[in-house]
């Protein structure tokens, strides 16, 4: 009833392939948006931004990377955490040697190196598919950990081996580093997630999305109809590693504050890749949702027991957490082993004929 | 035989052009199996070209050559009166070939509209960023062809599925969609391998009409394989017939039709 498309007519291509052709859709949208913007912000504790509001947003904008790349090119990849890692540490550098640029600025460009060494490590691409290509990336992975040790240089030969972010301001306002509010630093994030989404959501739907989909859903028919794999895989990887590298500069600089290599290893790109996996392959929505899922909800899980009073010990809590949060996903997956995002997209055709069941 | 430049008219009073795409002497091996043997056929501007044979005989290794995919390991290829160098099957498309599969292959996780539209990315230019955007260029371009895609729908008569998901079709629909694809893309030869496979009656007419208008109202060029003779002979102009690898007839429906070798293949003869 509430999602009645009747009525709703298209006169012209541009309509019909308007973002949102369902007005319902727009309004949701909408909603969303003042939640983000005004309402969360301005009700949210500290703890909500530093647990809840940025790391969603950041993982779901790495999840979305990673399904540029899994979900709509159909190339596997383990590599995740450590392009994150070549963000953030190029980030880093970046603000060490221009202490002048502003911090915008600098984590929109450290992407440009994480999509480079993305088209390096997906070369073997052209070559490999499925689970030998995961191994691929898989190298590339452990690979970078290891560069990110050893290479002192990148961490600026600091005794600790890790990467601190500074106090660095705009105008005036700190953004990020111990000085820098909370609110501001999840303005920053929200806007360039807005902002990346979008770049996304175009891509997705438009003539590089079709080469994508089919480059994955059958590559000799993609090759005899025109299409250069070599090229469709490369523009993947370079535009997957070069979204996941910003999420990795804006999971150090606007959510951690500080990072040691191994904060970048593989736990990290398996927790990315089930983001994505459960959120569904081949959707921008089903980043968010599985975010929420897979980020949100354990934080959720914790506040209960002490909500309701029940005298069970924090460990236990842990415990209870991980088996609570493993069930739902394997019965997500058996539910709808196309993710969250199919589950939504089901849901909505159903309730566009409700009451009528077809 | 006829000289590459001029045309001829059909028996149903088709005017038919010069060469568009000439096999000389082409011969594939796959190790020592040789898979196509000295073969040369040419195609003409126009016309529906049938290649038929038994099983194994090498026709669809002969529309992998013409598509790109196998290169020859002796032979040249004519296209447009100018040899053909060694090319990736995408370059190849991108030159006016486009072709249907044997076993469809379409792409399953996309809409019927979005397959088509694939069709047309060897028309569409636009950058990354101008897509990125939905602005400028890569709008307009969209919006341009989805109209020559809805063009194509309209023609096939497949506008009530356009939405729907490949995966959801049944088998019929989906080589449908295949030709639209295939007819998306303007190509100037349009390759079907065994366009009517797995069919009933009722769908091959279907199919054969279409073919039919798609030749006659786009002046598309045709090549196909097909099995069932009863169509390859009531649709082509000219059939090359295969047998081993080896051209045995080249022709009028008719002419082959009389050729004791293609009897004697298709029939057999006995060896005593």
């Amino acid at each position: 009833m509430l999602y009645r498309t009747a009525g709703q007519f298209k006169t012209s291509y541009t309509a019909d392939q308007a973002l949102f052709p369902v007005r319902q859709d727009a309004i949701l949208l909408g909603v969303i948006l003042v939640f983000a913007y005004l309402i969360f912000p301005l009700t949210a504790s500290e703890f909500a931004f530093q647990t809840l509001l940025i790391p969603i947003l950041i993982y779901a904008l790495a999840a979305m990377g990673l399904n540029i790349l899994t979900g709509y090119a159909g190339q596997l990849s383990l590599g995740t955490g450590a392009f994150m890692g070549v963000g953030a540490y190029a980030c880093y550098k970046l603000i060490t040697i221009f202490p002048w640029m502003n911090p915008i600025v600098a984590i929109l460009l450290s992407g440009v190196f994480s999509a480079g060494v993305g088209v390096v490590f997906g070369i073997p691409s052209l070559r490999i598919k499925g689970f030998y290509l995961a191994i691929a990336t898989l190298a590339a992975q452990f690979f970078l950990v290891w560069l990110f040790e050893k290479w002192a240089w990148l961490y600026n030969y600091n005794a600790s081996g890790a990467i601190q972010v500074p106090n660095l301001d705009i105008f005036g306002l700190y953004v990020s580093g111990p000085q820098a509010a909370s609110v501001t630093q999840y303005y920053l994030v929200l806007g360039v997630v807005t902002l990346m989404s979008i770049l996304c959501i175009n891509l997705t739907r438009g003539n590089l999305g079709r080469t994508w989909k089919a480059t994955r859903d059958m590559d000799i028919a993609a090759e005899l109809i025109g299409i250069n794999l070599m090229r469709s895989k490369l523009v993947a990887f370079a535009i997957s590693s070069y979204i996941v590298g910003v999420a990795g500069a804006l999971y150090v600089f606007m959510w951690k504050g500080a990072a040691e290599p191994n904060v970048f290893d593989i736990p990290l790109s398996f927790q990315v890749l089930f983001i994505a996996i459960i959120g569904g392959l081949g959707s921008i929505l089903g980043n968010y949702l599985g975010a929420i899922l897979i980020v949100g909800l354990p934080v959720v899980l914790n506040l209960v027991p002490s909500a309701l009073g029940l005298p069970i010990s924090s460990a236990m809590v842990e415990h209870l957490n991980v088996m609570i949060v493993g069930g739902l996903i394997i019965f997500f997956l058996i539910v709808e082993p196309h993710g969250l995002a199919q589950l939504w997209r089901l849901i909505r055709e159903k309730l566009i004929i409700w009451p009528f069941p077809h | 035989m006829l000289d590459s430049s001029e045309g001829y008219t059909t028996a149903d009073g088709r005017q038919i052009g010069g060469v568009l795409m000439e096999m000389k002497n082409i011969t594939l091996r796959f190790g020592g199996v040789v898979a196509i043997n000295d073969i040369s056929f040419d195609i003409r501007e126009g016309e529906i070209r049938a290649i038929i044979g038994p099983n194994g005989a090498g026709k669809s290794s002969m529309l992998n050559v013409i598509s790109g995919f196998y290169t020859p390991s002796e032979g040249e290829v004519f296209y447009k009166g100018s040899k053909r160098p060694q090319m990736k099957p995408f370059e190849v498309a991108r030159m006016g070939v486009a072709r249907t599969f044997q076993n469809i292959a379409l792409f399953e996780g996309m809409t019927v509209l979005d397959n088509v539209m694939t069709g047309r990315l060897t028309h569409m230019h636009s950058g990354v960023f101008s897509q990125a955007l939905w602005f400028g260029r890569a709008r307009d371009e969209e919006m341009d062809n989805r109209e020559k895609v809805e063009r194509v729908i309209d023609f096939l008569e497949i506008q009530n599925i356009r939405k729907t998901p490949v995966g959801r079709l049944p088998y019929g629909l989906k080589k449908r969609v295949e030709l639209a694809r295939a007819l998306a893309a303007e190509p100037s030869l349009l390759l079907l391998d065994e366009p009517m496979a797995g069919m009933n009656v009722e769908e091959k007419e279907d199919m054969s009409r279409f073919i039919l208008d798609v030749n006659d109202e786009f002046g598309t060029t045709i090549a196909l394989i097909e099995h069932d003779m009863g169509v390859v002979m009531d649709l082509s102009d000219r059939v090359v017939v295969m047998d081993y690898g080896k051209k045995i007839g080249d022709g009028t429906p008719d002419e082959v039709r009389g050729n004791q070798d293609v009897i004697d293949a298709y029939l057999g003869v006995s060896h005593d």
